[in-house]
């Protein structure tokens, strides 16, 4: 080694020109369309001196209900990206036949399925949810913020910062050829050399503190900050749910965080935790990503429960059926979402008991879950349902949902499973409780929640062209998958053998392309309600008749949400405060303490992704800079005594005088 | 022979017949496997499915039902904003769920045991148990990147990417692996089960039909994954001698040398067939010993299980690295330190304990052949407050058997 190499190799780590994947044309045709975009949209934003607005209003915001649109946008963006590694797989497979080698080579293709399971779960899945009860949750408890707001910011910081670590690796490197999780010892230095895993591994962690900080806010917020009145068995059913959810964050997202150690220590300084060799266990690396694997399928579909049951209640127009059941429901599902994560892996080759036990703690989740089925279906029972969108994606929701768990307690007969392990019946299965279930739910919350978050609703038509495409797209897509299960095919195959598989894939190709057709159909539909917003706007703050007391006030709501905070006498509040006819106090306002903005969860989610980089290239001196940075960044900012200012009594006065003009014209209006 | 009613034994298929139609044309080997065990697995997919169908379908209707009675436009004269409680209707729709469970979960419990990768199979098909003298057949398996390897320790001849087996002999595969996880899984044999590097998994299993079927690895494996797949042929135990007698007489030795080449990564590989093979090689890539110098797991755990060497232990680096920095690196003493720093003592102390590097096979527990599934069926049972069954006279030659196999063990 020249010592001009070694300057450099000391400057940029692994880094080399190399790393730049040119002989890809997909992925050069792909950066150049990015960099196009990027450039298109950094220049409109200078050009329209929107920076310092962005800035300003939104990037530093510590309001909750900023931080969580922001959380949807990026869920919504990743969202694209996932979606695209899928088109490509689905299109890859259709053509792999007859000796084809389709158009995607193995190093690419294992990237793709592998960056589609991570980008889906962890940064479509995740901030959608978060984004959901972020916005959600403090309005429905009756409260002005979350309990730590600059945490809330940081939090979001964190996680944007580890997907643009994952988009970086598009462009800079490679992504993990693994799987989602990343099994070793295939994900070991041995047989995964290059830095793919290690943008997996930095990625998540870093995202990773985000959502571990966003659970312990959100349960803080739930704990300590209910309007007075509101016990726990007056909390509507959504917080219920983001409750039990966030302490299943809090809970298994520390056991992601360690197992990922583990693997770091094993790449990075040689311990032997998971490699063949010197006493180490791959098996102990399976179970501690499924201790934390299992419960996060739960952290996605418990708020989305939460959703429908909310939907549900408001557009039957009435109470929903059981609350006390649903509560204990959703707490039994959080308790024994811990005890099943076996259920992964019955193939491992643990005995029969072991097997048995973890089989039917996985059926017996199904008992609470389908009475929270039953508990939907009758509160339509006796009912006058309005079948707006967030109604129709209820309903596919059930019909859906019940066949994916279906498959799922299918799955958990151990020698059923053995036989389905791993095959696209199970890809199916996943996909069917995933898109089914959190897909359908995220989509009825965005149409039930927008008009509160905007102040108008959305169009129905373009929603309604979204929602069939999706549902007929999703059967079509997946049926032929589930066959294939039955077929004996297994997942992640790149080429195929047998010619008469061809048209099952073909046929799910289809399927996607409906899907993707429904996507476009839910960007326009967005696109055309914010061009037609005068159309749409909703002066009441509470468009669909709601029950909880995030309709209580104005839409979108003043920053500090509520003027006085409400007291809650009943479960569905404002439908109670409603039928007593409790008029808005129009006097007696006084000047409201909040939070203040700060750009510290930037700066600190910016130099843990340099960090993060840095350890990725092992270009050692620049993370050992960004370390000491962030530390110091930290630590500064303990010394922000700046932190927090009053909202003046006129301008509160000023904005319910405000809406009292909007109830009034609204009132005039019907 | 085993006295269970042709119908009883058929029902599952016969419940599935309304499926038929969808069926036609295409392969679905799980479904309709040519092997006992595969096709146990298979009826406990169908029992299931029809055991939640019972509750899924009632669901899914009374769904569309409500939808279209109770929408906004019927004006349903009983509309109640009111109603949300109703304690008998709460029952049921926890213990409706709760009984399909609790039916499911005897199922299982009996399903998982009885079908335990692990556990002897007890009957060739649903009408003939294996005779009490049969010996199983066993196959060594060992999934290599990117293609299987079958070693035939009783034919003493091995095979790459070509698994022949003779059609209703009880067979018993000891599975492992050369570098990551994979899963051995020939969907029309039996289920799968992991094949892991340093780990021996067990798979018990019989082929009914003779014919040409494929298996793969069920495990996402790395680049050459896709096309890790090998054939399958069933033939009669004559036909399966000719073929290992005809391997036999063919070329090819599989020593360790031949291994170690054989392990390095390739795709593709074409079927190859080895006329002998070193007896100890599968317990020596258990054991993570095939290499020259290399000390073997159980080498390791012999001399841990005797308290260790203490700081002598570090000398054993280089001869226990098996894939830590590479799999070509395997040969390399530690990274930095040539073999050549290695004092002559410290070398002949190595050598001491690993110059043969000859695996001591653990035997790993093998669960028996069930006595009679009568008894996890209910049929053997005694019926509470009855007389004990040895008092009274045996109601079928099942449970006559099952009787005398219990008594020695009861008293």
């Amino acid at each position: 080694m020249t010592s001009a190499d070694q300057h450099w190799s000391f400057l940029l780590g692994k880094l080399t020109l190399e790393a730049l994947p040119l002989h890809e044309p997909i992925i050069v045709a792909t950066f150049a369309a990015v960099a196009l975009g990027g450039a298109a949209v950094v220049g409109a934003l200078t050009y329209f001196k929107l920076w310092g607005y962005l800035w300003r209003e939104w990037f530093t915001s510590v309001d909750h209900k900023k931080i969580g649109i922001m959380y949807m946008i990026l869920g919504l963006v990743m969202f694209l990206r996932g979606f695209a590694d899928a088109i490509m797989m689905r299109i890859q497979q259709a053509i792999a036949f007859n000796g084809s080698e389709g158009y995607l080579n193995a190093h690419h293709y294992d990237q793709i399925f592998t960056a589609h399971g991570v980008i889906m779960i962890f940064f479509v899945a995740m901030p959608f949810v978060t984004g959901l009860m972020n916005y959600v949750v403090p309005l429905q408890i009756g409260a002005r913020d979350v309990s730590f707001p600059f945490l809330n910011n940081f939090s979001f910081w964190m996680t944007t910062a580890g997907a643009a670590l994952v988009m970086a690796s598009l462009f800079v490197g490679e992504f993990a050829q693994t799987g989602w999780l990343a099994y070793p010892p295939l994900s070991g230095l041995s047989y995964s050399p290059g830095v793919g895993v290690d943008y997996y591994i930095w990625a998540l962690q870093i995202a990773g503190v985000g959502t571990t900080l966003s659970g312990i806010n959100l349960i803080a917020t739930i704990v300590k900050l209910r309007a007075p009145g509101m016990t726990m068995m007056k909390m509507p059913v959504f917080t219920w749910t983001s409750l039990c959810t966030n302490v299943l964050i809090v809970a298994s997202f520390p056991v992601l965080t360690a197992v990922l150690t583990l693997l770091t220590l094993d790449r990075y300084v040689g311990t032997n935790f998971f490699t063949n060799d010197f006493g180490g266990s791959p098996m102990m690396y399976v179970n501690l990503i499924w201790i934390w694997g299992h419960p996060e399928v739960y952290i996605l579909v418990l708020p989305v429960f939460g959703v429908f049951s909310e939907v549900t209640a408001t557009f039957c127009g009435k109470k929903l059926f059981g609350y006390s059941s649903m509560v204990y429901a959703t707490v039994v599902i959080t308790i024994l979402s811990y005890v099943v994560w076996l259920h992964h892996f019955f193939t491992m080759g643990s005995g029969a008991s072991v097997n048995s036990f973890f089989g039917i703690t996985t059926m017996v989740i199904s008992i609470p879950t389908g009475a929270k089925l039953f508990n939907w279906l009758f509160t339509m029972y006796r009912a006058r349902i309005r079948f707006d969108l967030p109604m129709m994606w209820t309903l596919a929701f059930m019909l859906t949902f019940v066949i994916g768990g279906m498959t799922g307690v299918l799955l958990a007969v151990p020698p059923a499973d053995f036989v389905l392990h791993n095959s696209l019946f199970l890809i199916a299965h996943f996909h069917n409780v995933i898109i089914g279930g959190v897909v359908f739910g995220v989509f009825a919350a965005i149409n039930y929640w927008w008009p509160k978050a905007f102040g108008f609703k959305l169009e129905p038509f373009w929603g309604k062209v979204s929602f069939w495409c999706w549902v007929v797209g999703f059967w079509l897509a997946f049926t032929p998958l589930y066959a294939m299960g039955l077929m004996g095919v297994t997942r992640r195959l790149r080429v195929f053998d047998d010619p008469s598989l061809q048209i099952w894939f073909v046929i799910a190709a289809i399927g996607a392309g409906l899907i993707a057709c429904g996507i476009a159909a839910m960007l326009v539909q967005y696109a055309v309600s914010i061009i037609r917003r005068d159309q749409n706007r909703d002066l009441t703050g509470d468009p669909w008749n709601g029950r909880t007391l995030e309709w209580a006030t104005s839409s979108p709501p003043p920053a500090y949400n509520f003027a006085f905070t409400p007291v809650v006498h009943d479960l569905d509040n404002w439908a109670a405060m409603k039928r007593a006819g409790v008029a808005r106090p129009a006097v007696g306002f006084r000047p409201i303490h909040m939070p203040r903005n700060t750009g510290a969860g930037v700066i600190l989610s910016g130099l843990s992704a340099i960090c993060g980089f840095a350890l990725i290239w092992h270009i050692w001196w620049l993370a050992a800079v960004g370390f000491a940075a962030l530390l110091f960044t930290a630590i500064a900012h303990t010394f922000n005594y700046r932190r927090d200012f009053h909202i003046p009594v006129e301008t509160v006065i000023e904005t319910e005088a405000a809406r009292s003009r909007e109830l009034a014209l609204a009132g005039a209006a019907a | 022979m085993r006295h269970v009613s042709p119908l009883r034994s058929r029902l599952p298929i016969l419940a599935s017949l309304p499926l038929l139609p969808l069926l036609g044309g295409c392969n679905w080997v799980v479904l309709d496997p040519a092997g006992d065990v595969a096709r146990q697995q298979a009826d406990l997919v169908v029992i299931s499915t029809w055991l939640m169908l019972l509750i899924i379908v009632p669901v899914m209707a009374l769904t569309v039902f409500f939808a279209w009675k109770y929408r906004a436009s019927s004006e349903a004269p009983d509309y109640d904003p009111e109603w949300s409680h109703s304690t008998q209707l709460e029952l049921v729709i926890w213990s409706a769920p709760l009984l399909i469970i609790i039916a499911l979960g005897a199922v299982t419990w009996v399903g998982t045991h009885l079908l335990d990768p692990y556990r002897t199979i007890g009957r060739i098909d649903h009408a003939r148990d294996v005779p009490a003298q049969a010996k199983p057949l066993e196959v060594q398996v060992v999934a290599l990147n990117w293609k299987w390897l079958f070693i035939y320790p009783e034919q003493k001849i091995a095979t790459v990417n070509e698994l022949v087996l003779p059609v209703d002999r009880p067979l018993r595969f000891r599975i492992s692996s050369s570098a990551v996880m994979n899963s051995f899984y020939a969907p029309a044999l039996a289920g799968q089960i992991y094949a892991m590097p340093g780990m021996e998994t067990k798979l018990h299993a019989v082929l009914n039909k003779p014919g040409s079927y494929e298996g793969f690895s069920a495990n996402y494996s790395g680049a050459g994954f896709s096309n890790m797949r090998f054939s399958m042929r069933g033939q009669d135990e004559a036909g399966f001698e000719r073929w290992a007698e005809g391997v036999r007489k063919g070329k090819g030795d599989l020593d360790r040398t031949a291994y170690l080449q054989l392990e390095k990564p390739s795709e593709k590989e074409p079927v190859r067939h080895f006329a002998t093979v070193a007896p100890d090689l599968f317990d020596a890539v258990v054991n993570l010993c095939v290499r020259p110098g290399k000390m073997c797991m159980s080498q390791m755990m012999a001399l841990d299980a005797r308290g260790g060497m203490g700081q002598a232990g570090r000398w054993n680096l280089a001869a226990l690295s098996y894939d830590k920095f590479g799999h070509e690196a395997v040969n390399a003493v530690l990274p930095g330190q040539s073999a050549g720093l290695l004092t002559e003592a410290d070398q002949l102390f190595i050598k001491a304990f690993c110059a043969d590097n000859r695996p001591t096979t653990a035997l790993g527990k093998v669960t028996g052949a069930p006595l009679s599934t009568a008894t996890l069926r209910g049929a053997g049972l005694i019926w509470p407050g009855a007389k004990p069954a040895t008092e009274r006279a045996p109601a079928s030659p099942e449970t006559a058997k099952l009787a005398a196999a219990a008594g020695p063990a009861a008293s």
